[in-house]
């Protein structure tokens, strides 16, 4: 056996130009990544910023007629998305209080049951869950509300339809969240005397707060921008609703209302962009409690 | 069949409820025991015992502790007289365990573990909780009322006994999880006197300490003693000889040997006990 262990100077400085290349390349990649958010607020703010004004967060959209005289005039388009931020509120905060309870007790019998095979069966079908197209939501939405329940449109079909939709991420970050706490807490509840329920109520899930908060915020960060559900569902509405049994706008439906039509194609900037800042500040906010709300154990 | 037999077995007769149990082969005699363990088995399911046969009377107002090597019963033993093994599914015992007259396998666990209160290894209090709340944990999570000024005097008096009143007192409603090790295993201590259980149990509670925060601990059980009943695991020799005034030595899941502590590491009846005592095995 006469195996050379030296290493050509030649060589090794190739080695070392590749391994500077490879690095290099993964700084510039990590880089461009982070680029397209930039570029995106850039481009919104740059158009929309002029719609930003007091009557854009408080008055009903503009209708046609209004926005091609205000365009002709070289003016800003007149009224704002308030219908679409009212139906928003309603929709996913009514999604959230349908979603939030169910998720999260869900979560917290998958961690409690981490082995047991009905829990894997939930565990499994949330997962699924999570990748049901959001149109398919819409059509379930439909057919399980707008039809038999409310007998047309409505905010409640809108919302049923996003709550199945965020549903998976509170229900798998409590899970997480909640897998996390050691064991010990809950023998110190139980050998306190303290009953099951109290043991989950006010020990193990207020432990896990800042984990299962982040969960919620996330999904409904995830919703708050769905359109396509809400085609079928909500519909939209040219007034500021806030029957849920009657159709409603949102503000990603908006935006697509404003697409369609070419006199009020100037909004679709300032409406993305509020939508986008929004749905930015609820995942920021979502770190922010992560963090600050952690609990030490 | 055998399983039939089994449960009638376990199931005590009214007669047996009423007067004093008396334990079948008894190791040591104890004088009016709290709390019995009459021919105790435990399995954590299948038919292989973690503890068979365990059979001691629990000494009032004494420190017991249980010593042996990893692996031979003394936690299970510990966890079967509150019942904290049964967290673990597909336990099943035989046998019984008596506080006073009462089975334990009859009463509800929630009730047990209100009178038979239990320390663990780690420190373990409630990380959202305030040291004040902590203490009083025991009354809040049970949803017992009562009156800010019966709070205070229960904090302040359960504080005191683990000696870390003058320690905390300035900062009681700041989180338990900021004190430090030995303080938090002192804060359990306290949140499980607040309910003047019975008796304590108590698993390891200095294995994850210093020797300072150790010997205030030790120091504190002694004291604690005139109270309450304690019973010790603990794989430190010279901890159960310090402070315990009965010992058990369980090996492979059987209490080899139970006597007055003095008398077991003087002179220990059972070979297994005398090579564990010095150092052979464990």
């Amino acid at each position: 056996m006469n195996i050379s262990t030296e290493i050509s100077d030649r060589k090794m400085k190739q080695r070392l130009l590749k391994d500077k290349i490879f690095t290099n390349a993964m700084i510039f990649l990590a880089f461009l990544s982070g680029v397209p958010l930039f570029l995106i607020l850039y481009q919104l703010a740059i158009k929309g910023y002029r719609q930003l004004n007091i009557s854009f967060f408080f008055e009903e959209a503009p209708d046609t007629m209004e926005a091609m005289i205000a365009v002709a005039n070289n003016e800003v388009i007149p009224g704002g998305i308030a219908n679409g931020i009212v139906g928003t509120l309603i929709i996913v905060g009514l999604a959230s209080l349908i979603a939030i309870p169910i998720g999260i007790i869900c979560g917290t019998y998958l961690a409690e049951n981490a082995e047991g095979k009905f829990a894997g069966l939930v565990r499994f079908i949330v997962d699924m869950l999570q990748g049901v197209p959001s149109i398919v939501l819409g059509v379930i939405g439909y057919i399980w509300i707008v039809k038999p329940v409310t007998n047309g449109f409505s905010a409640l079909a809108g919302s049923v339809a996003l709550s199945i939709m965020m549903l998976p991420s509170i229900v798998r970050s409590t899970e997480e969240t909640l897998k996390m706490i050691p064991g010990t807490l809950k023998e110190a509840a139980l050998s306190l005397g303290v009953p099951y329920h109290k043991v989950i109520l006010k020990v193990i899930l207020p432990t896990g707060i800042s984990g299962i908060l982040t969960g919620v915020i996330l999904g409904i960060s995830r919703i708050a921008g769905e359109t396509a559900p809400l085609m079928l569902t909500a519909l939209g509405s040219t007034v500021i609703n806030t029957n849920i049994t009657e159709p409603s706008s949102a503000v990603p439906l908006l935006v697509w209302e404003f697409y369609n039509d070419p006199n009020l194609v100037n909004m679709i900037w300032s409406a993305s962009l509020f939508l986008l800042l929004l749905i930015l500040g609820l995942n920021l906010s979502a770190k922010a409690i992560a963090r600050k709300w952690k609990v030490q154990y | 069949m055998e399983s039939t037999i089994l449960k009638q077995e376990q199931m005590p007769t009214e007669q047996k409820y009423k007067e004093n149990v008396v334990i079948k082969n008894p190791i040591e005699k104890i004088e009016s025991p709290v709390l019995k363990i009459d021919d105790l088995s435990v399995s954590y399911g299948g038919d292989k015992y973690a503890i068979q046969n365990v059979s001691a009377g629990i000494a009032k107002n004494k420190i017991t502790a249980i010593m042996g090597p990893s692996g031979c019963g003394k936690s299970t033993l510990l966890r079967a007289i509150n019942r904290m093994h049964e967290l673990y599914p597909n336990t099943h015992n035989k046998g019984g365990v008596y506080l006073g007259d009462e089975n334990i396998y009859e009463l509800n666990p929630i009730q047990l573990r209100r009178k038979i209160g239990m320390v663990f290894q780690r420190p373990n209090p409630f990380p959202t909780m305030s040291i004040y709340d902590n203490v009083i944990a025991g009354f809040n999570l049970n949803g017992i009322k009562l009156k800010r000024s019966e709070k205070d005097e229960i904090v302040e008096k359960s504080l005191r006994e683990v000696a870390l009143w003058d320690e905390v007192k300035d900062a009681l409603h700041n989180r338990g999880t900021f004190l430090s090790g030995g303080q938090q295993q002192r804060l359990c201590i306290a949140r499980a006197l607040a309910y003047t259980p019975d008796i304590i149990l108590l698993d390891e509670p200095t294995s994850a300490l210093d020797p300072i925060a150790t010997s205030k601990i030790e120091d504190l059980l002694v004291k604690l003693k005139k109270d309450f009943t304690i019973v010790l695991v603990t794989h430190n020799m010279s901890q159960a000889a310090r402070i315990s005034d009965y010992s058990m030595f369980m090996y492979l899941g059987e209490l080899v040997e139970y006597g007055k502590t003095k008398q077991m590491f003087t002179t220990p009846k059972d070979k297994r006990t005398e090579e564990y005592l010095t150092g052979k095995f464990g």
